[in-house]
C-alpha cells in the first residue's frame, strides 16, 4: 500500500496517517490532544466555597438532633454549573461505543443497536411497568414475553424456554441447574459429578460448572480449531453430567462433529449444553434443537442487540430440551382463555422447576428491545443479519490471510481468529499492534483469548458494518502490518500517541490499584 | 540435584523427598507481568497434575499443576505478596510450592532441560 492512499483514508478523522513522514508533537501544555481532552477528576477540579446553586441559609436549630452536629466538611466537590455541565459532557463524549465507530471486539457482537427498539421500549406503557403491578394491568406485557418465547423456541426448535435469567453467565447458570435437578431426579447426583468442557470455552463454562458442584475435565482441541472428538470420547464415563460445548466456538468455527457429540454424549447418560454466545453466526440458518442440544442460552443484548458491555444490561433466556424442561425455573408465563397469568412458585407448578433464578421476571428493557429487533427484521431479515455477519468476517479473513496469520484454515463463521505470527521477529506485540489501531481511530479487538492460539487477536465485526468501514479498517492494519515488518517497532511501542494518556502501567493499575481519590494534602489545608 | 520439567512449564527440583515447584522463564514469559499469585496451604494432599496454584497476569489467569503427588509442606507466601517476585527470578526465590513426595518414580516421566528446551523451540 502506497503512502498516498494511506494518508487519503484519514480524511476528516483525528489520524496520523500510516506512514506518514511527519511525527507529530506528541506534548502540550494542557495535556489535551487537539480536542481529546485531559479531564480531571471532578474532586481535582473542586475549589472550596464554590457551588452552582445559591441555597438559602438553613435556619433549622440542632436541636431536633439531639445536639448531634456535624463537625466535618461534607467533602462535595465546589464547582460551578457550567464546570459540572462541561465535565459530565467530556466524559461521555471518552465513552468509545458502537454508535462511535467500529467495535470489533470479538466474541461480544457489538452490532448496532437500532433506534426503533428504544422507541419500543419507551412507548408509555412500557416504559412505565413496573413488576409488581396486578397481573391484570400487565396482560400486553406478558404477551409481549410470551411473544418472545414463542420467536426464541421457535429459531432454536427447542419445546421450552426459561426468560428470566439476566445475562450470559446467569443463562449458563440456569442451563447447570437444570442438569443437575435433572441428574437429581434419576437419583444419579452422587455419581454424575463431571463436566467436560473444551479448551476453547469461554472462561464462564468452567465456573458455573464449578459453581453447580460438578468437577471440570478439559478436553483438548484438535489441529482445526476444534473438539478433539476421539479424546472426547475417552473421557465419556458415567460419572460424567454433561458437556458445556461453544457453537460456533471461540475460534469463530463451527464445531461440525456437533452431531457426534451430541449423540455420544446422550449414549453415556449426560445432558449437552451448549454455550449460545455466538448465536450470531447461525440464527435462521441451524436449530439447536436439531442439533441435539438439550439446553443453551441466548445472549439477547448480543444477538437480538441491545446496548451492553457497560452500555446496558444484558438477558439470558435458556432454551430447553423435552428433558430437561420440566426443571426450568420460575416463574413463566403461561395463557389460557383467561389471559396471560405468571406461575410465581414452584408449588404452582404442574411441572418441576429447580426454583427461582432471579426476582421478578426478567429483563423487560431488553425482552422489548429483542422482540422488536426481530419483528422489525422478520425470518428473512435475521437470517440476512447471521449471513451477512459470517460473510463481514470472511471477508476479513479474506483480505488480511495474506499478511496476517489466520489461526485455522477454512470458511470462518462471525468472527475470525488470528494469532501473532505474523508479528514474529518484529519486535512488536499483539499488545502494541492493539494501542497503534486506538491512534488509528479503531477500538482494538479481543487480544490474547481465546488461549488455544499465541497472542490471538480475535475480530468480530458483525452485519452491521459497511464495506466501506470494513475496507478502511483492512486498509488500517494492512498499514500498521507494513510498518511492523519494516522494523520500526518504536512507532508500536510509542502508541498510542493521540490519546491524553499513553500508555497507561497495567501492571501496576493490576497490582495496586487506586480505587478512591484521596484529597491531597495542600487541597486539604486550604479546604480548613 | 537435578531440575526437571513439564510440559506445562513447571519446574521441579528435588532435595530429597521434598520438591520444590515453580514456573519457568517461558512461562513467565508467555502471561507477561504477574499480578495475582495464590500458593497452596501447607498440609494439602495434592496428586500429580492436580491444580496446586493460580497465577493471573495483565494477559490470562492460569493454574499451576504439581508434577509430582504428595502433601504440600510449604508455599511461597513472599510471592503471593508480591508477584513482582517471580519476575525476577521465576527458577530461584520465585518458587510456589514444596511437595513432600510419595511417589518418587513421577519424576521419571518429566522432562530434563535438553529435552524442555527442544519442546519450547518445538512450540513456535
Amino acid at each position: 500500500m502506497s503512502q498516498d492512499r494511506s494518508r487519503d483514508m484519514s480524511q476528516g478523522r483525528t489520524n496520523v496517517p500510516v506512514g506518514g513522514s511527519q511525527a507529530p508533537a506528541t506534548q502540550t501544555i494542557s495535556g489535551s490532544k487537539g480536542l481529546e481532552f485531559a479531564e480531571p477528576l471532578i474532586f481535582e477540579m473542586s475549589e472550596n466555597g464554590r457551588t452552582g446553586v445559591d441555597l438559602p441559609d438553613v435556619s433549622v436549630g440542632d436541636e431536633r438532633l439531639g445536639g448531634m452536629r456535624r463537625k466535618d466538611a461534607v467533602g462535595l466537590p465546589g464547582l460551578s454549573e457550567p464546570q459540572v455541565v462541561r465535565h459530565y459532557t467530556r466524559l461521555s463524549q471518552k465513552n468509545y461505543g458502537i454508535d462511535s465507530g467500529f467495535y470489533p471486539l470479538g466474541s461480544c457482537t457489538m452490532k448496532h443497536n437500532p433506534r426503533v427498539n428504544e422507541k419500543a421500549a419507551r412507548m408509555k406503557g412500557l416504559g412505565d411497568l413496573h413488576p409488581m403491578q396486578p397481573v391484570s394491568s400487565v396482560q400486553g406485557a406478558l404477551e409481549l414475553i410470551d411473544t418472545l418465547a414463542h420467536w426464541i423456541k421457535t429459531l432454536c426448535g427447542m419445546p421450552a424456554v426459561a426468560m428470566s435469567p439476566a445475562a450470559g453467565a446467569h443463562g449458563e447458570l440456569c442451563g447447570m441447574m437444570a442438569i443437575k435437578a435433572a441428574i437429581e431426579d434419576r437419583g444419579e447426583a452422587d455419581t454424575r459429578t463431571r463436566v467436560l468442557v473444551p479448551e476453547s470455552a469461554h472462561g464462564t463454562n468452567p465456573a458455573t460448572a464449578a459453581a453447580c458442584g460438578f468437577s471440570v475435565d478439559s478436553i483438548p482441541g484438535d489441529d482445526r480449531g476444534r473438539v478433539d472428538l476421539e479424546a472426547f470420547k475417552a473421557k465419556l464415563g458415567d460419572d460424567v453430567a454433561g458437556i458445556m460445548l461453544t457453537n460456533p466456538n471461540t475460534c469463530g468455527l463451527f464445531e461440525n462433529d456437533v452431531i457426534d457429540i451430541a449423540d455420544a454424549i446422550h449414549e453415556a447418560g449426560g445432558y449437552f449444553y451448549c454455550d449460545g454466545a455466538n448465536f450470531n453466526a447461525i440464527v435462521g440458518r441451524v436449530r439447536p434443537g436439531d442439533l441435539g442440544i438439550d439446553c443453551m442460552h441466548l445472549n439477547l443484548h448480543k444477538t437480538f442487540s441491545t446496548p451492553h458491555g457497560g452500555g446496558g444490561p444484558g438477558a439470558g433466556p435458556v432454551v430447553l430440551s423435552e428433558a430437561l424442561a420440566p426443571f426450568a425455573p420460575v416463574p413463566y408465563v403461561v395463557h389460557d382463555t383467561n389471559g396471560y397469568r405468571l406461575v410465581e412458585h414452584q408449588a404452582d407448578s404442574d411441572a418441576k422447576p429447580f426454583g427461582r433464578l432471579k426476582g421478578y421476571h426478567g429483563q423487560m428493557g431488553v425482552f422489548i428491545r429483542s422482540l422488536t429487533f426481530m419483528l422489525s427484521h422478520g425470518a428473512d431479515g435475521l437470517l440476512q443479519a447471521s449471513t451477512d455477519a459470517v460473510l463481514n468476517a470472511n471477508y476479513l479473513r479474506a483480505q488480511l490471510q495474506d499478511v496476517m496469520s489466520v489461526s485455522f484454515g477454512g470458511m470462518c463463521m462471525h468472527e475470525v481468529l488470528f494469532d501473532d505470527h505474523f508479528l514474529k521477529d518484529t519486535g512488536v506485540t499483539t499488545l502494541d499492534f492493539a494501542k497503534a489501531m486506538i491512534d488509528e481511530g479503531f477500538h482494538p479487538m479481543t487480544m490474547y483469548f481465546p488461549l488455544v492460539v499465541h497472542g490471538a487477536l480475535l475480530m468480530e465485526p458483525t452485519e452491521s458494518e459497511s464495506k466501506q468501514t470494513l475496507d478502511l479498517y483492512i486498509q488500517t492494519l494492512r498499514g500498521l502490518n507494513d510498518r511492523a515488518q519494516a522494523g520500526d517497532a518504536d512507532f508500536f511501542k510509542e502508541a498510542p500517541r493521540l490519546t491524553p494518556r499513553r500508555r497507561l502501567d497495567e501492571t501496576a493499575a493490576a497490582r495496586k490499584p487506586v480505587l478512591r481519590w484521596t484529597e491531597p494534602v495542600e487541597q486539604a489545608e486550604a479546604a480548613e | 540435584m537435578s531440575v526437571k520439567y513439564t510440559e506445562d512449564h513447571e519446574w521441579i527440583s528435588v532435595d530429597g523427598d521434598i520438591a520444590t515447584v515453580g514456573i519457568t522463564g517461558f512461562a513467565l514469559e508467555q502471561l507477561g507481568d504477574l499480578v495475582f499469585v495464590e500458593v497452596p496451604e501447607p498440609g494439602r494432599a495434592v496428586n500429580k497434575g492436580d491444580e496446586a496454584a493460580v497465577v493471573e497476569s495483565v494477559k490470562a489467569a492460569s493454574e499451576v499443576y504439581t508434577p509430582v503427588s504428595g502433601e504440600v509442606t510449604d508455599g511461597n507466601g513472599a510471592i503471593a505478596d508480591d508477584p513482582a517476585t517471580v519476575t525476577g527470578d521465576p527458577g530461584g526465590s520465585g518458587w510456589f510450592f514444596k511437595v513432600k513426595m510419595s511417589d518418587a518414580g513421577e519424576l521419571d516421566e518429566l522432562m530434563d532441560e535438553g529435552a524442555y528446551k527442544a519442546f519450547v523451540d518445538g512450540l513456535d
